[in-house]
């Protein structure tokens, strides 16, 4: 893709839509992605599950955490639906859901219902993670959770 | 610690043409509003003291002010840059009233100016906004959809519908109307609202802002150097703060933010409660974010939002007229710092169009919100100094 592509018409350039997977503190974030484990920080102190990834627990400054692995389980917060796409990456893929999803955790992530109409997505909707191998990367993504007859 | 109520007041406030200014810089928006503003209150260069302003977001520069400082004939003993997003302008006032109440400074001008409408090719390394690689990945690109979370869930807690969204586009389309500096002044129908295009479901275009070239400067100094000003000061009454989170992944609520504490905060200082206020300018990047700030102040209780706006409530005659220049929704996004400029001049009298002035304006509240809904800052000003 030409450098012109990926300009908006006020001339600023499309962002970066790939993770960074070098960011020390996310490293094994990713790394246990790529092996199809969501995980999390678990304070070894207080117990408090944090994400995006820090050094110490927000709560109470503990250093002590374990990358605990999550049920992958968990409820929409809240969604939208993206009519327009601000990258040329997701031209075509308009249009698409962004969710607000709450682990059962209690941590809160942004990521995409799949496998479902955007329309149909709703708050307090069950939802589990699937794993979206994106080359040399993978995305947590969660899909919607069929309610037992 | 004693209430500095009332005890530092504006004396000058300058603003630029805002639209589209192709032939403009941000730099040079910058000069043209704090010229502007040392006009309006009668005064050179040489004696102003302070400077605070905002690295632009086109341009990641090292000691911003300092820069704009003598670009603009200043030689500061304190000067800072501010970086609350929207909550930027009301709080540079504040920080200019901190400088000068601990007498490291006098005379304090806070300018604001974006360049968002048309290219800027001046050099600069643009700013990032936050935690957007936790974002990016996942195709979530905007503010807009950042509101959008706020806006579905405000329609969940509360029955809130896009249409009730509307009538807020509408009354800040009015007042652009009767605004000569604003840059959309085409009335506006519930109906055009509700046909607007979809931007990110459920937020319309015209739920969304403008995005404007422009700016605007406001001088801050004692009551005691007020007197020798030649405009009707407006006194500082009232400030707050608050900043519950820093992005929507750690957010209490999304549907109730800092303004409710920032606002408390500020009416404490002023001795003042809603009902005191003669209008109000209120943040609005997207039409929900008025709706939660007027909620979070105290106008109406949370989840009523959607009928206070109705009616005429918010607009020249009723109630609470709330941005009665248009706001970042109609006559241009400065990030707020227009909002102060119009309480400025409503407090004043006989600044604006006759058919938008509020009659016999004492008191008025200006709000700031920014960030991924997280940053927060509140203003009360009042008519003269006492």
């Amino acid at each position: 893709m030409s450098e012109q592509e990926t300009k908006d018409k006020r001339g600023r350039a499309a962002p970066r839509n790939q993770p960074f997977l070098e960011e020390i503190e996310a490293k094994p974030f990713w790394a246990n992605l790529k092996e199809h484990r969501l995980t999390a920080q678990h304070c070894s102190s207080c117990s408090h599950f944090r994400f995006p990834p820090q050094a110490l627990c927000p709560k109470c400054l503990s250093s002590e955490f374990e990358w605990a692995p999550l049920s992958g389980k968990g409820k929409i917060y809240s969604h939208v639906t993206y009519r327009r796409a601000w990258h040329p990456a997701y031209q075509d893929k308009v249009p698409y859901n962004v969710s607000l999803v709450e682990l059962d955790e209690g941590l809160r992530m942004v990521s995409n219902v799949i496998d479902c109409e955007p329309e149909k997505v709703y708050i307090g909707m069950t939802v589990e993670v699937v794993y979206e191998d994106v080359g040399d990367y993978t995305l947590p993504k969660f899909r919607p959770v069929e309610k037992k007859a | 610690m004693a209430n500095i109520s009332g005890k530092y007041a504006i004396v000058g406030m300058g603003e630029t043409a805002v639209g589209k200014r192709p032939e403009a810089s941000t730099n040079s928006l910058h000069l043209e509003a704090i010229r502007a503003c040392l006009k309006d209150a009668g005064i050179g260069s040489d004696q102003v003291d302070g400077l605070v302003t905002n690295q632009p977001l086109n341009d990641a520069h090292r000691s911003y002010a300092v820069k704009i400082a003598h670009m603009a004939g200043i030689t500061p003993r304190f000067a800072t840059d501010i970086a609350l997003g929207g909550a930027t302008p009301c709080a540079m006032v504040q920080t200019a009233v901190m400088a000068i109440e601990s007498g490291m400074a006098n005379t304090v001008v806070c300018v604001h100016a974006r360049k968002r409408a048309t290219p800027d090719p001046t050099p600069g390394h643009p700013i990032r906004s936050g935690d957007e690689h936790w974002e990016h990945p996942w195709g979530h690109f905007s503010a807009v959809a950042n509101h959008a979370f706020a806006a579905q869930r405000h329609m969940y807690e509360y029955g809130t519908r896009s249409e009730d969204l509307g009538h807020i586009a509408v009354a800040c389309r009015k007042h652009a109307c009767l605004n000569k500096n604003a840059a959309m002044r085409k009335p506006l129908t519930i109906e055009d609202h509700q046909q607007s295009r979809m931007i990110v479901d459920p937020l319309h275009l015209l739920d969304c802002c403008l995005e404007s070239d422009g700016g605007g400067a406001i001088l801050v100094t004692s009551r005691e150097r007020a007197r020798d000003f030649p405009k009707r000061a407006v006194s500082i009454l009232g400030m707050g703060q608050h900043h519950p989170h820093s992005t929507m992944l750690d957010a209490p609520s999304i549907t109730t933010l800092g303004g409710k504490r920032s606002s408390e905060l500020a009416y404490q200082m002023a001795g003042l409660s809603p009902k005191d206020m003669d209008f109000a300018q209120i943040y609005d990047c997207f039409t929900i974010t008025l709706m939660i700030t007027l909620e979070d102040y105290g106008f109406c209780k949370k989840g009523e939002g959607k009928d206070f706006v109705k009616g005429g409530r918010i607009e020249i005659g009723g109630e609470l007229p709330v941005n009665t220049h248009g706001g970042l929704l109609s006559q241009a996004h400065i990030e707020g710092m227009l909002h102060i400029t119009e309480a400025v001049k409503q407090l004043r009298g006989n600044e604006v169009e006759p058919e938008r002035q509020v009659s016999n304006a004492q008191a008025g509240i200006v709000s700031g919100h920014g960030g991924s809904l997280c940053t927060h800052s509140t203003l009360i000003l009042g008519r003269g100094v006492r």
